[in-house]
């Protein structure tokens, strides 16, 4: 989460619409640069300014931003046989960063959810970096209420730096989108298993997450900020992005320690992103155990057991 | 007397929003105009020139709100284990030590009980000296508990917002904290009982995303800045200067984000009108059956 900046003080701009996009392109089209030559850091530096070790923290956080790194829709292709994308929020649109519709998993009929950063450039930019908007949301908490009238459970894909921070989403209430998801997910009555299987990027990415069981891929990060924006605010430099990866602890091995996940999914040796097929084995067998345990369970049973796992969350604390 | 007065500048385009203090002096963000402190805190820290609503200390807020400025304070030992061991230029348990020493509190919000225009209330104040009104776990299971109360106790709940969102410094355990809460809101809800959210200045990040937008009314002081993101965060992606007023309560209100603005000195009042259209409410099981029968 983002501090408010107290020193922020936007002059009057010229309303330019034309321009604005085109400033976002630009920038977007800077971020995928980025995310291209990032993986290449874990190799020495030239310069030498940098440390020639990456430390273990910033290494899975290349890992599961690695562009090669099996996207929702390929772990769709990889699960399951007949996927059926529905469409729009009935509201404002429909969002291409945040998708899902229903599909068959081993005889069963299951709602799917997840968020597309895409793979080449064109698709990036058409997806949004699967940075989604209120619409996304808003769409993904009508599908889910679509399966729990029919009684499916679902499926949730994590894979996001975050939902999107830009004027449009601010103006149609993202704050409230991902807020309503929280609370109405957690009275759903039908199983729901979320996975984070690449970046699980603050409240952009439990604004699908509350499930009855959280599951992570074990190179994959969630965390309450990017280590970037960790870095510039609390260090006050950017670059310093490797320190605040460690101290964030977003790794899903710590993430499992303070028991804020549930679950960690095996990938192959080296990660998912040197064989999505293997990697999306592994994730089917956990889902499939994980759905499995729920089935003999009511509505009303799988809303407490919903409940008290976010309940319990994060007690450090003392009291005195 | 109006030949003097200067217009009301915009929030957004005041160059410098640091409020300057030279000892019982300050300066409003609003017109710029030196006020007198004691003046200002005579007007509930509101500036008798503009209007413009200053930040409040969360104990000042409950005095003024509730009936005879009583209120039980509940959960006020819970302290931080800084679960991560965070340590960025500085250590975070020295960063809280110092905001225990300024504040005189041991985290980001004061869970109290008290009565608002005769009628017990569970009241909420996240406290912005405290590391910029954060979230990490002891506000999450404060707020939680509160909320527990209130389903049990069938009291109204109101929650004082002022907070920059999820306390970094918690890492995941405060992102969490978003989920705990919103769970315990759908249980308030299910129970029919009223949820009144007050948005100050600033209500940004995972609390909007969470409680803050998940009242039964969202209301907002005048002027706040509230959104998900952080304008500077906003400037970045689109790079460019955002709009004036841009996540402001009044802008939110335009976009149908908020229910009202209300000016603190009416706060007491429409709260009180409030709850008394809410009533008692009624538990979402009852709900079904009175619409079936
Ligand atoms: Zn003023």
């Amino acid at each position: 989460m983002d501090r408010p900046d107290p020193n922020s003080s936007p002059e009057p701009s010229r309303d330019e619409p034309l321009r604005q996009e085109i400033e976002r392109l630009r920038h977007e089209v800077e971020q995928l640069r980025r995310g291209q030559t990032e993986p290449a850091e874990a190799a020495p530096p030239e310069n030498g300014a940098e440390p020639a070790t990456v430390n273990p923290a910033w290494e899975r956080v290349l890992l599961a931003r690695h562009p090669q790194r099996p996207t929702f829709l390929d772990f769709v292709r990889e699960l399951f046989a007949d996927f059926v994308e529905l469409h729009g929020d009935r509201r404002f649109g429909d969002d291409p960063a945040l998708l899902g519709g229903f599909a068959s998993f081993q005889g069963r009929q299951v709602m799917l959810i997840g968020q597309q950063r895409g793979r080449d450039v064109k698709e990036k930019i058409r997806c949004n970096f699967g940075m989604a908007k209120p619409e996304g949301y808003r769409k993904a908490l009508r599908l889910m209420r679509l399966a729990e009238k029919f009684q499916r459970p679902i499926l949730t894909f994590v894979d996001t730096q975050g939902a999107y921070p830009g004027v449009d989403a601010e103006e149609r209430g993202q704050a409230e989108a991902i807020a309503l998801n929280l609370r109405e997910m957690a009275r759903l009555g039908v199983p729901v298993i979320a996975t984070v299987t690449g970046e699980g990027g603050s409240g952009g990415a439990l604004g699908i997450a509350v499930g009855n069981r959280v599951l992570m891929l074990e190179n994959a990060m969630y965390s309450v900020i990017s280590p970037e924006g960790c870095a510039s605010i609390m260090w006050r430099d950017a670059d310093r992005k490797q320190e605040a990866a460690m101290a964030l602890r977003l790794t899903a091995p710590e993430l499992l320690g303070y028991e804020l996940v549930d679950e960690i999914v095996p990938e192959p040796a080296g990660g998912a992103h040197l064989d999505a097929a293997a990697a999306a084995r592994l994730l089917g067998e956990a889902l499939q155990r994980n759905l499995a345990s729920f089935e003999s369970l009511s509505p009303g049973e799988l809303r407490a057991q919903r409940y008290e796992r976010f309940r319990r969350l994060g007690p450090f604390f003392t009291e005195a | 007397m109006t030949w003097f007065r200067r217009e009301r500048k915009p929030l957004t385009s005041v160059p410098d929003k640091h409020v300057k203090t030279e000892g019982l002096w300050v300066k409003c963000e609003g017109c710029g105009r030196i006020i007198w402190k004691k003046e200002l805190a005579e007007n509930q820290e509101v500036c008798p020139r503009c209007e413009h609503h200053f930040r409040m200390d969360s104990r000042r807020r409950l005095e003024l709100l509730l009936d005879e400025g009583a209120y039980h304070e509940r959960d006020k030992g819970l302290r931080s284990t800084d679960p991560l061991e965070f340590t960025d230029l500085k250590p975070y348990r020295e960063r809280l030590a110092k905001a225990e020493q300024a504040t005189g509190m041991l985290d980001a919000v004061i869970a109290a009980e008290g009565k608002l225009g005769g009628r017990p209330v569970v009241v909420c104040v996240m406290e912005y000296g405290f590391i910029g009104g954060s979230m990490g776990a002891v506000v999450g299971e404060k707020i939680t508990r509160a909320i527990e109360r209130a389903i049990e106790r069938r009291w109204p709940l109101i929650i004082f917002s002022c907070s920059g969102g999820a306390r970094m410094m918690e890492g995941a355990v405060s992102l969490m904290q978003m989920g705990k809460i919103a769970a315990a809101l759908a249980r308030l809800d299910d129970a029919g009982v009223p949820f009144i959210s007050v948005m100050t200045d600033p209500t940004t990040g995972g609390v909007t995303a969470s409680y803050a937008m998940l009242g039964d009314l969202n209301i907002a002081e005048p002027g706040a800045l509230i959104g998900f993101a952080g304008p500077r965060v906003i400037e970045q992606t689109i790079r460019q200067k955002l709009p004036e007023g841009f996540q402001r309560s009044e802008f939110l209100l335009e976009h149908g984000m908020l229910d009202a603005v209300v000016p603190r000195k009416q706060m007491r009042e429409f709260l009180i009108r409030a709850l008394e259209f809410c009533g008692v409410g009624m538990a979402a099981a009852e709900r079904a059956v009175a619409q079936a029968g």
